[in-house]
């Protein structure tokens, strides 16, 4: 295959990759009665911000990227936390039942969402949290696939290192923070984004448990929208454009570590 | 030599004191442990246990719980309803799978050789994976208005009157599995890259030395050496395939008229329109049961076509 033609064909793939985007950027600064028009028109006259304005009337939209932001930033914070404890007791500490406990926790790996849901809903309905922050944030506190991941990057950690920290006379807690979390590093970064990507993006258990927008994150507050307004495109694309900036920027800055890090994924 | 037996050695006889050195880590293995034992317990392990205990009542949520056996099960093993949202999954998997992988090989290959740009064209074919699945839903939902849309318009220059898409029974299924594939050919094409890239070029090399031409390297050089990948990819697929919701929900419903009705969307809505929890718990554990079964199949069958070098 010619060298022209490979970039004919990667090119045009990246053009229908894009348009989306580009298309919703153009249909959310569209005057809303030309939002519908046929042809569709690709550089609208009068070009407004006027979608932006309904969209912060209709909804606490700068809360709800807030929320999405800190609720990200938590779960991802707490997760690595707790699973690289986690990850280090089943690597390094020797217990009793330690092989069946971390089958346990492989268990739990398998378990998809939709079977917990329904019981979850229930568990937070008996406890009164229904409509909170702590219900939107307690499921994601621990995560068995990051135990998973963690451990494998603990495991590839030579022994030597943890045995000359005890000569030095450190303790296991010296010899987690000192010595083991600073060479798992890249690790606990691709951990870091898998989890962060989870939660923005994560939409099932918001829909059950959040009624109230003033607790709503992205995806739900989009597709509360999306209801309201059927066939308000602008208002709806407008709440999409901003609903990714973040995510894009942030993006921009660790492509290089996202894309190895999930290339890493397949390869084991 | 490890730090235990190290210990072990300075400790004295081993037998003896066996039981009271296995437990010395008591204190420490609970600091390090529980901060993700009790939320797995709390918000995992309760309500699988809870999920299964539900699932052998009738239970609309407010009132009281009814003991139905395995009720609920055998229910939905003959219930329409039930059939057809399986058939809809397997109708999506069947149409999403080929697509994404086969549409992922190919950029694979193409991005393969080094290229000007070939990290940027990367990232570009990444960012749908990034994208909330919300997000993907309701761009592609508006691209495929049947009236407005900027696709039926484009079709329309060709001379192609374009379908209603998501308003369409035929067409509603075939429009959420091209938003799907669009959205995660950027996810396949990298995991084949990373597999592509990790094939030792010393083979083809000498594939070529022997006269072979590019079909017979690909086929008998790259696809084998790019199995496990290709296994991964397949796995992954399949799992998620099956648990397909978020784009149903937005660009659909399940409808028109049940046309798109998948297993989670079922899920749901015997909870929380028809208030059948137990059912709905019921129709979780069949899911389950058949993603674990065709995951196990696929790892048991492996041997068959994956090729680990």
């Amino acid at each position: 295959m010619g060298k022209a033609t490979r970039y004919l064909l990667v090119g045009l793939g990246a053009v229908v990759m894009l348009f989306p985007f580009a298309w919703a950027v153009i249909t959310s600064i569209t005057p809303s009665d030309a939002v519908l028009a046929v042809p569709p028109d690709f550089t609208p006259d009068g070009a407004s911000l006027d979608a932006y304005g309904k969209l912060l009337d209709t909804l606490p939209f700068w809360r709800i990227v807030a929320n999405s932001a800190w609720i990200g930033a938590a779960s991802t914070t707490l997760q690595l936390l707790t699973s690289a404890m986690a990850a280090y007791a089943f690597a390094r500490l020797p217990f009793p039942g330690r092989g069946a406990l971390f089958a346990v926790y492989l268990a739990t790996l398998m378990m998809p969402l939709p079977v917990l849901v329904v019981p979850l809903f229930i568990e937070m309905r008996t406890f009164n949290l229904v409509d909170t922050y702590f219900a939107l944030l307690a499921p994601t506190i621990a995560s068995a696939f990051g135990v998973f991941l963690l451990r494998q990057a603990i495991n590839q950690v030579p022994r030597e290192f943890d045995e000359a920290a005890v000569l030095d006379g450190a303790g296991h807690f010296r010899i987690f923070v000192y010595v083991v979390l600073p060479l798992i590093r890249p690790a606990l970064a691709t951990f870091a984004i898998f989890g962060f990507m989870a939660s923005w993006n994560s939409y099932l258990w918001p829909l059950i448990i959040i009624k109230s927008p003033e607790f709503m994150t992205l995806p739900l507050g989009l597709a509360t929208l999306h209801g309201q307004f059927t066939t308000e495109w602008d208002v709806v694309m407008a709440g999409s454009v901003i609903s990714v900036v973040p995510i894009l920027i942030l993006y921009v800055f660790a492509q290089k570590h996202v894309i190895a890090s999930v290339a890493q994924s397949g390869l084991k | 030599m490890t730090l235990t037996a190290v210990r072990a050695k300075a400790g004295g006889t081993r037998e003896r004191r066996a039981p009271r050195r296995r437990w010395r880590h008591a204190g420490t293995v609970a600091v390090f442990l529980l901060p993700s034992l009790i939320p797995l317990t709390l918000y995992t392990l309760i309500p699988m246990v809870a999920s299964f205990w539900t699932s052998l009542h009738e239970w609309d949520l407010i009132t009281e719980m009814r003991w139905v056996g395995l009720g609920n099960y055998i229910e939905l093993l003959g219930d329409a309803g039930t059939r057809a949202a399986f058939l809809h999954t397997l109708y999506f998997i069947a149409g999403y799978l080929p697509l994404v992988y086969l549409g992922g090989l190919g950029l694979a290959l193409l991005l393969n050789r080094a290229m000007p740009g070939r990290r940027l064209l990367r990232g570009v074919y990444f960012l749908p994976v990034i994208t909330s699945w919300v997000v993907v839903a309701l761009m592609w939902k508006w691209l495929l208005n049947p009236a407005s849309g900027v696709v039926n318009w484009a079709l329309g220059l060709f001379g192609v009157s374009g379908p209603g898409w998501w308003t369409d029974p035929d067409w509603a299924m075939p429009s959420i599995i091209f938003a799907s594939a669009w959205k995660d050919l950027g996810f396949v094409m990298i995991i084949l890259l990373a597999g592509l890239q990790a094939i030792p070029k010393e083979f083809q090399e000498a594939a070529m030395v022997d006269g072979a031409g590019a079909v017979r390297r690909f086929r008998h050089i790259t696809l084998p050496l790019l199995s496990p990948s290709s296994f991964f990819v397949v796995v992954i697929s399949l799992i998620n395939g099956f648990q397909v919701f978020d784009q149903v929900k937005i660009m659909t419903g399940g409808g028109p008229g049940g046309a798109t009705q998948v297993v989670v969307s079922q899920i749901y809505d015997l909870t929380f329109r028809y208030g059948r929890a137990g059912a709905a718990s019921a129709l979780s554990w069949l899911l389950f049961a058949l993603v674990l079964l065709v995951t196990i199949v696929q790892i048991r069958g492996q041997r068959r076509w994956v090729t680990y070098g």
